[in-house]
């Protein structure tokens, strides 16, 4: 019969919407240090950086790698290295902490355990972060666990890797422009002009697109999505309404300005190589 | 014939003779882990400036950045640079036990709207240039990429202006001689970009499918208003550093004149003197005199910093040109969204 003082096997639960989110830089270095490892390393092991968000989210953005070796029944961690990496990052940036570790390989493998223990000891609940460099499915996984407790009342079992949200989308990188970073080689970076250019084709395809929409919900070949109207719409409304005499005034204001500024520096650029030719030709007699 | 002898030379010799003719440098390379890493650390320092090391391979005619590290912000202190010194020994220590290339080939630092051309830059290169042959100061503009534009510049010093520093003389004479005008003062390296195919893989899989990126939003952001405003500023700051180095030279011309003149007169009256000696029958007074003040020469000031400053403002100008030049794409579009 159930009693007052039963025990229940459970697993102690954790913050509910635990999820971490991943600097692109850490993703090269992993892919740096596993390009880089020893010979004979299987895989590669190393310390994650960062800062909790104030909502709770695991913001993953400098990484390290540790040095380590690993045989079937136990790892051997080079910890002083450890030591050593985390002081030195701390000298440039004392606000990034420990908050995981990571390790390349699809999932997680039996040496996990062992050097998650490792890291609960540094920081309180640490995020591991794997990352498949072998494309074991044929697709880049990445994927973050934190350890969660079985526990029976007071007595702790085991532990369990639970895998946790990970977003990847990387606003970072997009600034940079994926187009640098994915090709192997680039030959040359692209110029302000050239970007301007690019962003402006995609925004007329975005418009085709829409226009193209649009009509096909219209003439009745595609059947209407509700939210993507209300999108469409949105996107119009945001446009501020104004009579066609004003916004002339305001685009021909702003165009008044930029001309004054050309002018001014072309002026600055005439008078600097008249001071030029003046002041090195002007000879002693 | 040419080729029975080739196999011929030792290692050695080929080696010496590729000492002797090292070619010139004519491209960085720099990986995508590289480009990352100063972003990251110039970004979240903004707007303090921040600096750190490049480590890499000198190979051939290319420099090839593999790997960087941050330096701490530096203090005024003795204690505290000692501590930075064994800090980048450490360091270096730690990369090369992972198998880091921890050869050093030059440093990155962030600037504000491209204010760089400093004579401390110079110093910084002239100390690296002592050490490593080939260096490079890779430049990174944390404003300037809110607007959607990777602000990555490579330069060096040239060869004739590092020769002019050393021997520190910066008048007319010897730069008229050297041909060399403020433009050549650096030398701006192309960049090229390269990943490992691991990462070119990773990359392609976490592209996102959405057709607009964050740098398209910060390229169609209408507001350059205030990026305008303080390059103007500093524009107008630098015009009235250099109308000051403009005066010093006035300044320095009209003393030199008026000592010329003074000269002059003092020579006639001198040979007027000599003249009426001559018909007394007495020696001549010689007719220079080291002793008399007005035969001391003047110095000429350096033209270092007016060179520094021009090249500064030829800078901002270029900047306001690139910007206005994109604020009329911008504008332009506008006016034809708004019409349909």
């Amino acid at each position: 019969m159930a009693s007052a003082d039963q025990t229940v096997l459970q697993f102690v639960p954790l913050s509910t919407s635990l999820s971490a989110k991943v600097h692109p830089l850490v993703i090269f270095n992993i892919c740096d240090c596993f390009v880089r490892r020893p010979d004979q390393a299987e895989r590669v092991i190393g310390t994650l950086l960062g800062s909790i968000l104030p909502d709770g989210t695991v913001d993953i953005r400098n990484s390290y790698v540790v040095p380590h070796n690993e045989s079937s029944d136990q790892v051997a961690l080079d910890i002083d290295y450890h030591h050593n990496l985390l002081s030195s990052h701390q000298k440039v940036n004392p606000k990034e902490v420990i908050v995981g570790w990571f390790s390349t390989g699809f999932g997680v493998t039996g040496g996990s355990a062992l050097i998650h223990e490792f890291y609960s000891r540094e920081v309180s609940n640490p995020v591991h972060l794997t990352v498949d460099t072998g494309f074991t499915n044929g697709e880049a996984s990445i994927k973050a666990f934190v350890s969660i407790n079985l526990s029976l009342g007071d007595q702790q079992l085991a532990a369990q890797f639970q895998e946790i949200p990970l977003d990847l989308r990387m606003v970072e990188a997009e600034r940079v422009g994926f187009e640098i970073l994915k090709t192997t080689a680039v030959d040359k970076l692209p110029s302000d002009m050239e970007g301007m250019e690019a962003t402006m084709e995609r925004l007329l395809a975005l418009i085709d697109d829409t226009y193209k929409y649009v009509d096909d919900v219209v003439e009745g070949r595609v059947a209407p999505d509700n939210t993507v109207g209300r999108f469409i719409s949105e996107t119009v409304s945001s446009v501020p309404k104004m009579s066609p005499p004003a916004f002339d005034k305001l685009v021909n204001d702003s165009l008044q300005d930029q001309l004054l500024l050309l002018y001014l520096s072309s002026i600055t650029r005439t008078q600097l190589s008249l001071a030029e030719k003046l002041n090195t030709a002007a000879q002693i007699l | 014939m040419f080729t029975a002898a080739a196999p011929s030379r030792s290692f050695l010799q080929v080696a010496a003779t590729e000492e002797a003719v090292a070619p010139p440098l004519r491209v960085v390379q720099i990986e995508g882990l590289v480009i990352l890493k100063i972003i990251k650390h110039c970004t979240e320092f903004s707007p303090a400036l921040v600096t750190g090391q490049l480590l890499g391979l000198d190979v051939g005619s290319v420099l090839e950045v593999t790997n960087c590290f941050p330096f701490p912000i530096r203090e005024e202190d003795e204690e505290i640079e000692a501590e930075g010194a064994n800090y980048q020994l450490e360091m270096m220590r730690c990369l090369r036990e992972v198998n880091v290339d921890n050869n050093t080939v030059g440093w990155y630092q962030s600037t504000l709207l491209g204010s760089f051309q400093t004579v401390e830059l110079i110093e910084t290169f002239m100390n690296y240039q002592e050490n490593i042959r080939r260096c490079v100061c890779i430049i990174y503009d944390p404003s300037k990429s809110n607007q959607g534009v990777l602000a990555l510049k490579a330069l060096k010093l040239s060869d004739s202006f590092m020769e002019l520093y050393r021997s520190n003389e910066f008048n007319g004479e010897k730069l008229r001689e050297k041909n060399l005008s403020w433009v050549d003062i650096f030398e701006e390296i192309p960049i090229k970009v390269s990943n490992s195919a691991l990462v070119s893989a990773f990359m392609t899989e976490l592209e996102a499918d959405s057709p607009v990126t964050q740098s398209d939003y910060d390229r169609l952001q209408l507001s350059t208003n205030p990026f305008m405003e303080r390059n103007m500023e500093f524009l107008i700051e630098c015009m009235d550093d250099l109308s000051m180095e403009q005066q010093k030279f006035q300044f320095y011309y009209r003393n030199l004149s008026r000592q010329q003149a003074q000269q002059q007169t003092w020579l006639q009256k001198r040979r007027s003197e000599n003249m009426a000696r001559k018909a007394a029958g007495e020696e001549p007074l010689p007719e220079e005199d080291p002793s008399n003040p007005i035969f001391k020469p003047l110095p000429e000031p350096s033209r270092l910093d007016s060179f520094l400053i021009t090249n500064q403002v030829s800078n901002y100008c270029n900047q306001i040109n690139s910007v206005a030049g994109q604020s009329f794409s911008r504008l332009y579009l506008m006016k034809a969204l708004h019409e349909n």
